[in-house]
C-alpha cells in the first residue's frame, strides 16, 4: 500500500505565473494623455463644487481639472498635493465612488461622474515622473522638533506638514519599510510597481524628516521617551491588533487574519510564490474582506467564499467593492455567522448559523446551519487599537480621544488617522488629519 | 422632402451648398469626388497667370478647444500651383461628365486690363458656369499686389470686375475680403463694377498662434511665420454680420450673395441665407471631416424646412433681413430676466459665479435646508444680459422670459436720458 503525500493545504501553482501577474496588473489603468483631455473637459469647473466638499481634504478638484486640460498637468499635481501630499495614493485607492464622483453634478444630468480619480492619477504620475525638485518650500527653521510614532498615511503626511512649516520631524516605524497601509494593506492590483515606496521617497523630498525603522512603540520605546525628547508628539499608530472570531480551534493552521495574508502578498515580489488555499472562507463585510477575497481568487484559488453576518446593504465594502467580489467570481454568502472551526490536525472546514433580525432589530442566529468545506479561512471583522502602549491618554470607543486640534489629553502629544474617530478609516482621512494635526501642532509650538 | 435646388447670378444649382475656391477644389480628382458625395457646386481653386506659383511646405495653423476640436484654421497656401492648361482641360472634363453641376472658376491677376481679361476670357472658354474674382487673400498674394491688395481698394474692386465683365458673357462674383474698415463700400464698388453677385468673405488676416518652445509664429516654415488667411466656425459671427450689412443696406441689396465663412452645420447655411445670402460655399468643414459632411447640410436643411413649412429655399432667404436694425432703433423699453429651472438645475455654480464677478450679482447661492444648493435670480438686479443663460450648461435650464409691460416702444434717440435727444420729440 503506497501512502499518498497529504496535500499542503495552502498551495502556490494552482494558476500560471504569467496569469497572475496579469490577474495583479493595474485594476484601473493609468489614462492616456488623449483620454486624460477628453475626461478633463467633461468637468463643467463647477464654483463652490460639491465634489471639493466630498473631499475630506478639500483638494480644489476643478482647479486641477481644468489645469490638465489647458495642458499643465504638473501645475495641476501641485493644487492636488497642495492640499493631500499623498494624492498619488488616493487616486487609486480612494474609494470616489462614495466621496468625490458621488458628489459629480455630471451625475445629476448624466449619471456619468466625470472620473476625478483617474485624472488626479494622471497628473500626480506625471509631476512624479519628471523627478523634479520637490514642488513644496520648507518655512524658516523654527528650531522645534516634532516625533511621529507610525510612517503611516497620517504619520507621514503630519511629517511633511510639519517640515513644511519649519520643523524638523522624526518619523518611528516599527516596520522595516515605511507607507503603513498603502504598503502594507491595500489590495496589490490598486498599488502596482511599488508606488507605496515611490510615493514615500516622493514626499521626504521636502527634507527634514528623518524615519527610524524598526522602533515600535511599547516594545522599544514608551510615550513618554519619545515626549522627554521632542517638543511635540504626533500618533499615527494605526489599528494593531485584529478581532477575533472566539471559537475553539481559532489557531488552526489555516486559520489567518486577512490583513497578514494581504500583507504577504503586497510584500511577495512574485505573487506567484504566494501560497493560497483552494477553498477559501472569507469571513467579514468591509473592503478588507472583499481584497482578500478577490486577490484570493486571483491567485488562483478555486473557490472563494465570502461570508457577511447581515445584508449586502449593511457591508460597509462600497457597492463598487462588493461588485468587483462578484465579478471575480467570489461567492458571497450574506446572513451567516460562524459557530464552528472543523479541524482535524490541520483547518476542515466552517460551520455557519443562519442570521436574521429578531423583532427587537438584534442580529440573531436562526439555529439552522451549513458547513463549507475549506482549508484557508481569512478573518476580516474588524481591527482595534492596540492600547497598551498608549498609557497616559484618554481612549474612548477603541479610539484615542482628541479635541478640536487633534490634541490627545496628554499634553503636547497629538493623534491622527485610524487612531482616533475623525471620519472613515480610509488613507484620505488619515492624510486629512495628519496635514491638519501638523497645523495645530505649528500653532501649539507657535503658543508654548 | 424640401425643394433645396436654387438660383443665383442666374446659375441654376441642385442644392445651395459650394465647395469654395480652396485646397478641396484644386484638380479633377477632388471635384468629382465632391459631386459624388452631393455638393451642388464647386469654385474651383484660383487661377492665375503661367507660370504657375510654388507653394511652401507647412501651411495650415489650427486653433482648437481643449478638446481638440478645430475651430479655425489658418493657411499661407497661395492659388493653385498647377500650370493653367492642365486646370482648364480637367474643368472642361468635369463640366462635361457632370453637367448638372455647377463650376465657377476663381481666378486673380495683377492689376493690368490685359492680364484679366486675357485670363477671363480662357476660363470662361473652359465652359465654367461663372467667373470669381478673388480679390481676398490676406497672404503671400498681396504682396504682389493681388487678393487682398486689391479688394482692400474700393476703386480697383470697380475697376476689375468691370474689366472682366467687359470681357465674359457669364455672371461675375466678385469674391470680397473682410480685412477692410466697411464692406459696403467694396460691395458698392463690385456693384457699380457690374458684378452679378458677391462672396464672402474670404479668409481673415491672422496669426494663429505661436510654438512657445520655438518662439515662431505657426506654421513654421524652417523657422519663421507669416501671417496667414483664417477660417472655419471662429469667423462665421465675422461674415454673417457683412453678409446682412450688404443685404439690408438700400444702396447693396440689389447684389444677390454667396455666403462664405465657417459654414460647417445646415443650420449655419440656413443662417447665412435668413441674413442675405442666395446659397452658401463652404471649405473648413469639409477639410476638417472630408466631402460627406454635404450630407448633413443637405438633409439637415431639407428636414428644418419641412418642419417649418418652407417647400423652397427662396421662402426662407432673407427672411430675417427685417429685423437686422440699428442700435439706435432697439426698443428701451424692453426689459427680459433670466429663470432658473430648479428641476434642470445640476448646482454648478457657474452662473451664480459668472453673474457675481462679471455682470450684475442677480443670481443668489443659498444653501438648501434638506442639503445642496439653490440658484435664485434677484430680479431688481437682473439686467438680462444673457450671461447666465449662454454659459449654463444644461440645455433649458435657464430660460430669458420677456417682462410684461405697459411702456410703448422707444428708441436711445427718443429717450429721456439721452441729452441728444431730438428736441423735437
Amino acid at each position: 500500500m503506497t501512502t499518498q503525500q497529504a496535500k499542503p493545504a495552502l498551495q502556490t501553482g494552482q494558476m500560471s505565473a504569467v496569469a497572475i501577474a496579469d490577474n495583479f496588473s493595474d485594476l484601473h489603468p493609468p489614462f492616456s494623455t488623449l483620454q486624460a483631455m477628453a475626461e478633463s473637459n467633461r468637468c463643467l469647473y463647477c464654483y463652490d463644487a460639491p465634489c471639493v466638499t466630498a473631499c475630506p481634504t478639500s483638494i480644489d478638484i476643478p482647479s486641477f481639472i481644468r489645469k490638465i486640460s489647458t495642458g499643465n498637468p504638473d501645475g495641476a499635481a501641485k493644487t492636488i498635493l497642495s492640499a493631500n501630499i499623498m494624492g498619488g495614493t488616493c487616486a487609486r485607492a480612494c474609494p470616489t465612488e462614495v466621496l468625490c464622483e458621488q458628489a459629480c453634478v455630471r451625475n445629476v444630468a448624466e449619471d456619468e461622474a466625470v472620473e476625478i480619480g483617474s485624472l488626479q492619477r494622471y497628473a500626480v504620475d506625471h509631476l512624479m515622473a519628471r523627478n523634479l525638485p520637490h514642488p513644496f518650500k520648507r518655512a524658516e527653521a523654527t528650531g522645534k522638533k516634532i516625533a511621529v510614532i507610525g510612517a503611516g498615511p497620517a504619520g507621514l503626511s503630519c511629517a511633511h506638514r510639519a517640515a513644511m512649516l519649519g520643523h524638523d520631524v522624526t518619523v518611528f516605524e516599527a516596520k522595516p519599510k515605511p507607507g503603513g497601509l498603502n504598503e502594507y494593506g491595500l489590495a496589490a492590483y490598486k498599488m502596482t510597481n511599488d508606488f507605496a515606496q515611490r510615493e514615500v521617497e516622493f514626499l521626504l523630498g521636502i527634507g527634514g524628516i528623518t524615519i527610524e525603522y524598526g522602533k515600535a512603540l511599547g516594545r522599544d520605546m514608551t510615550l513618554a521617551d519619545v515626549k522627554s525628547s521632542f517638543d511635540a508628539v504626533f500618533v499615527g499608530v494605526g489599528l494593531g491588533a485584529t478581532n477575533n472570531l472566539g471559537l475553539a480551534g481559532e489557531a488552526a493552521s489555516g486559520v489567518d487574519d486577512a490583513i497578514d495574508f494581504i500583507e504577504k502578498l503586497r510584500q511577495a515580489s512574485d505573487k506567484s510564490t504566494m501560497p493560497v488555499g483552494n477553498s477559501v472562507v472569507v469571513i467579514g463585510g468591509g473592503n478588507t474582506a472583499i481584497d482578500a477575497a478577490v486577490q484570493a481568487k486571483r491567485l488562483g484559488a478555486e473557490e472563494v467564499t465570502l461570508v457577511y453576518r447581515r445584508g449586502p446593504e449593511h457591508m460597509s465594502a462600497t457597492e463598487f467593492e462588493q461588485e468587483l467580489a462578484k465579478i471575480n467570481g467570489v461567492i458571497v454568502r450574506y446572513w451567516a455567522k460562524p459557530v464552528e472551526i472543523k479541524a482535524n490536525g490541520r483547518l476542515m472546514g466552517m460551520v455557519f448559523e443562519k442570521t436574521t433580525l429578531d423583532a427587537s432589530g438584534k442580529l440573531a442566529g436562526t439555529g439552522e446551519t451549513f458547513e463549507v468545506k475549506t482549508d484557508q479561512v481569512l478573518k476580516a471583522i474588524g481591527q482595534k487599537i492596540k492600547t497598551d502602549d498608549l498609557a497616559g491618554m484618554e481612549i474612548a470607543g477603541g479610539k484615542i480621544v482628541v479635541d478640536e486640534n487633534y490634541q490627545t489629553t496628554a499634553a503636547g502629544i497629538f493623534a491622527g488617522g485610524d487612531c482616533i474617530k475623525s471620519g472613515e478609516d480610509l488613507t484620505v482621512q488619515s492624510v486629512e488629519d495628519g496635514k491638519c494635526a501638523a497645523i495645530a501642532i505649528d500653532a501649539f509650538l507657535k503658543n508654548a | 422632402m424640401a425643394d433645396l435646388s436654387c438660383k443665383i447670378a442666374g446659375i441654376d444649382s441642385l442644392n445651395p451648398f459650394w465647395l469654395a475656391s480652396a485646397p478641396p477644389t484644386d484638380k479633377k480628382y477632388n471635384v468629382v469626388r465632391a459631386f459624388q458625395a452631393g455638393w451642388g457646386g464647386v469654385v474651383w481653386k484660383t487661377l492665375g497667370i503661367d507660370p504657375p506659383v510654388v507653394n511652401v511646405s507647412s501651411r495650415y495653423g489650427a486653433h482648437h478647444d481643449q478638446n481638440r476640436r478645430l475651430l479655425g484654421i489658418n493657411n499661407i497656401e497661395l492659388i493653385s500651383d498647377r500650370p493653367l492648361a492642365l486646370n482648364l482641360q480637367e474643368i472642361r472634363e468635369c463640366r462635361q461628365e457632370w453637367p448638372d453641376h455647377v463650376i465657377i472658376g476663381s481666378m486673380m491677376a495683377p492689376i493690368e486690363e490685359r492680364a484679366w481679361k486675357d485670363l477671363a476670357q480662357q476660363i470662361a472658354e473652359s465652359g465654367v458656369h461663372g467667373i470669381e474674382l478673388n480679390l481676398g487673400c490676406p497672404h503671400g498674394m498681396c504682396e504682389r499686389g493681388m487678393g487682398s491688395a486689391i479688394g482692400q481698394v474700393p476703386e480697383m474692386v470697380e475697376q476689375v470686375t468691370r474689366w472682366v465683365k467687359e470681357a465674359v458673357d457669364i455672371p461675375v462674383f466678385t469674391k470680397l475680403t473682410p480685412n477692410i474698415t466697411n464692406i459696403l463700400w467694396s460691395a458698392e464698388a463690385a456693384l457699380k463694377g457690374g458684378a452679378d453677385a458677391v462672396s464672402l468673405i474670404n479668409t481673415v488676416n491672422s496669426i494663429i498662434s505661436v510654438d512657445l518652445d520655438k518662439m515662431v509664429p505657426e506654421p513654421m516654415v524652417d523657422g519663421k511665420g507669416t501671417h496667414g488667411g483664417y477660417c472655419g466656425s471662429a469667423v462665421k459671427p465675422i461674415a454673417l454680420n457683412m453678409v446682412a450689412e450688404i443685404a439690408r443696406t438700400p444702396e447693396t441689396r440689389a447684389l444677390e450673395i454667396s455666403g462664405i465663412g465657417g459654414i460647417t452645420t445646415w443650420k449655419d447655411a440656413a443662417e447665412f441665407m435668413a441674413l442675405g445670402a442666395n446659397a452658401v460655399q463652404v471649405c473648413t468643414a469639409a477639410m476638417i471631416y472630408g466631402f460627406r459632411v454635404v450630407d448633413d447640410l443637405i438633409d439637415g436643411m431639407s428636414q428644418w424646412m419641412d418642419d417649418q413649412g418652407y417647400s423652397s429655399v427662396e421662402q426662407f432667404t432673407r427672411k430675417a433681413v427685417p429685423q437686422v436694425a440699428n442700435w439706435n432703433e432697439l426698443n428701451m423699453n424692453f426689459d427680459t430676466k433670466a429663470v432658473i429651472d430648479p428641476d434642470k438645475c445640476i448646482e454648478c455654480g457657474r452662473c451664480h459665479i459668472a453673474c457675481e464677478d462679471t455682470s450684475h450679482q442677480a443670481i443668489a447661492m443659498n444653501a438648501k435646508p434638506e442639503g445642496g444648493k439653490e440658484f435664485v435670480v434677484i430680479d431688481e438686479e437682473c439686467v438680462g444680459c444673457n450671461l447666465c443663460y449662454h454659459i449654463c450648461p444644461v440645455p433649458d435650464c435657464i430660460t430669458m422670459e420677456p417682462v410684461r409691460t405697459d411702456k410703448p416702444y422707444m428708441t436711445w434717440p427718443q429717450h429721456p436720458l439721452n441729452p441728444m435727444r431730438d428736441a423735437a420729440e
